[in-house]
């Protein structure tokens, strides 16, 4: 405790040695802000993306859908044929044939419940589980159309496929955009930095004058752009926050969109954002003012 | 302490300095004399490694200041107190904080050495313009604060250079009344000034060496002043 009280102490009486620069200050500040907002969204952006590619591969994949188009007379020998082969395919967990109450509440939306099934040429539907090694839809298609002529397999495949291509190449798109604004930040503080080492440069060669180490120097400028990037950091963090609890709650309807924000564990994520931005100003304002020092005796 | 060995110096427009061997031993009290534009300014900073010679060696407290990394250079600062001739302080601090100053860089608790910068202001006569920031001092007040600041490390070595260049014939004899003092605390001192009258003010208090740059060279000049 003590040891930390005179690293502040000591460090407060190194940074009067260097003139405050108000202007820069703010624009650090703005700027890490600035960068803090927008990484919240698309740290969100990519989690939800992530969430909603798991699910849809996951949830999706796993059940398919084999349908049984044929006259009544025959229906129940091709399914009972349908569920032999199903067995028999590796790769698929199990299968069941829906009851006729099953097939009724599918319809009912549609038809109203008191629809007289029996006296209807509806398809018979078949539940096919996946396995986690999943099967092969071609070979089990070809085998199926020799041996039950009313089957169709619906595996989902041909509409989700390009839904999940999408959510993957969104979350790919947010960390793109997360590295983009790390290294965005690091440009602007560089040059931040250099600005204020420039205007500074009477100050450094006065310092270096009367026996300043390097060391000494640089860190009374590291350690101001550092606490102003995580100052900033945090405040942009907490108004980026506020915009995703404010956000539509995730609802079935809504799908995607109303998808976007933290779940769980993953709010606490964001909090990393001021001290990652804090590291990059920091590497940033060190490598400046060693470049910059480099050129006073 | 400070030995330039056939020292040679020119800032890209031709030879200004060339063959300077001169030897500072611990003690002495050596004045550095010469028109102006002769290079005395330039014959001090490479005393204390602002400058490297563009030939010949410099040896400061038997290291070769040329071979000396930036972290060593300020060390060698930090042993050589030095009275630049426009005073280079720092204008948003005020004059205590500036005498400080070689304190503060070198990492040393302020609040501890609050009584030893009291007794350096009150000997440098500016105890009551502690906190008065150095833009609103005085031309010989400016020369006093930095022979302050000079020796506040206690370095064995003190160059000043034209430490009465803007001040009054009273003003400069009580700078030479502190650097004598100070020669006589067994400091080496090197004062670079075209003060003649300085410096035959000085014969009469203290064992002084004339050194004079002339003709790209410097000699020891004899007592004909
Ligand atoms: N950084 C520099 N670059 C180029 N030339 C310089 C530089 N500094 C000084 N000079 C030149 O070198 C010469 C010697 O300068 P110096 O400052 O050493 O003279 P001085 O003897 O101290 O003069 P004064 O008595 O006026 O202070 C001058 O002609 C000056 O113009
Ligand atoms: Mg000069």
């Amino acid at each position: 405790m003590n040891k930390i009280k005179s690293l502040v102490m000591g460090d407060a009486q190194a940074d009067r040695v260097v003139p405050p620069t108000g202007f820069t200050a703010q624009l650090t500040l703005f700027v890490s802000g600035a960068m803090a907002f927008l990484c919240v969204f698309a740290l969100a952006l990519s989690l939800a993306s992530g969430r909603v590619a798991d699910r849809w591969a996951d949830e999706l994949a796993r059940a398919a859908t084999l349908r049984i188009n044929a006259p009544a007379d025959q229906k129940s020998a091709q399914t009972q044929a349908a569920l032999r082969i199903l067995e028999q395919t590796p790769g698929v967990a199990s299968a069941r044939a829906l009851t006729s109450e099953e097939q009724a509440a599918l319809l009912s939306p549609w038809f109203g419940s008191d629809l007289p099934l029996q006296s209807l040429p509806i398809p018979q539907l078949i539940e096919v589980i996946e396995a986690d090694s999943g099967y092969d839809a071609a070979g089990l298609r070809l085998r199926l159309q020799t041996e039950v002529p009313g089957a169709v397999l619906d595996d989902h495949t041909r509409w989700r496929r390009p839904l999940v291509d999408a959510a993957l190449a969104l979350r790919r798109l947010s960390v793109v955009s997360i590295a983009l604004i790390g290294g965005a930040m690091a440009a602007m503080i560089t040059l931040a930095a250099n600005a204020a080492l420039s205007a500074n440069a009477q100050v450094i060669e006065v310092l270096r004058l009367v026996g300043a180490l390097d060391s000494y120097i640089a860190q009374a400028f590291v350690r101001r752009f550092t606490l102003r990037a995580i100052g900033g950091g945090a405040a942009g963090m907490a108004l980026g926050l506020i915009g995703v609890v404010l956000m539509p709650a995730a609802s079935q309807e809504g799908g995607f969109l109303t998808g976007i924000g933290f779940q769980g564990i993953a709010w606490l994520y964001p909090l990393v954002i001021p001290i990652l931005g804090g590291a990059v100003a920091y590497v940033a304002t060190s490598r400046a003012a060693r470049k910059k020092l480099g050129n006073i005796t | 302490m400070i030995e330039l060995d056939n020292v040679g110096y020119n800032y890209g427009g031709g030879e200004l300095l060339s063959d300077v061997s001169v030897q500072l031993s611990p003690g002495s009290f050596h004045f550095l004399t010469g028109p102006s534009g002769a290079g005395k300014t330039t014959l001090l900073k490479l005393c204390y490694g602002a400058l490297t010679p563009t030939s010949g060696r410099v040896r400061a407290f038997n290291m070769d200041v040329n071979g000396l990394d930036r972290d060593q250079m300020a060390f060698l600062r930090r042993r050589v107190g030095v009275v630049h001739q426009d005073c280079r302080f720092l204008d948003h601090l005020t004059l205590a904080e500036n005498i400080a100053l070689p304190l503060t860089v070198s990492g040393k608790e302020i609040s501890h050495e609050e009584a030893n910068l009291r007794e350096l202001m009150t000997w440098v006569g500016l105890v009551d313009r502690m906190d008065a920031l150095p833009p609103e001092l005085s031309g010989g007040e400016r020369q006093r604060a930095a022979l302050a600041r000079s020796v506040i490390l206690s370095p064995d070595v003190i160059i000043a250079d034209e430490p009465t260049g803007n001040v009054d014939w009273e003003m400069s004899q009580r700078l030479l009344r502190l650097l004598v003092e100070l020669n006589h605390m067994g400091k080496t001192i090197l004062v670079a000034t075209h003060d003649l009258s300085l410096i035959r003010a000085a014969k009469n208090q203290v064992q002084a060496r004339v050194l004079r740059i002339a003709k790209r060279q410097l000699t020891l000049a004899g007592a004909d002043l």
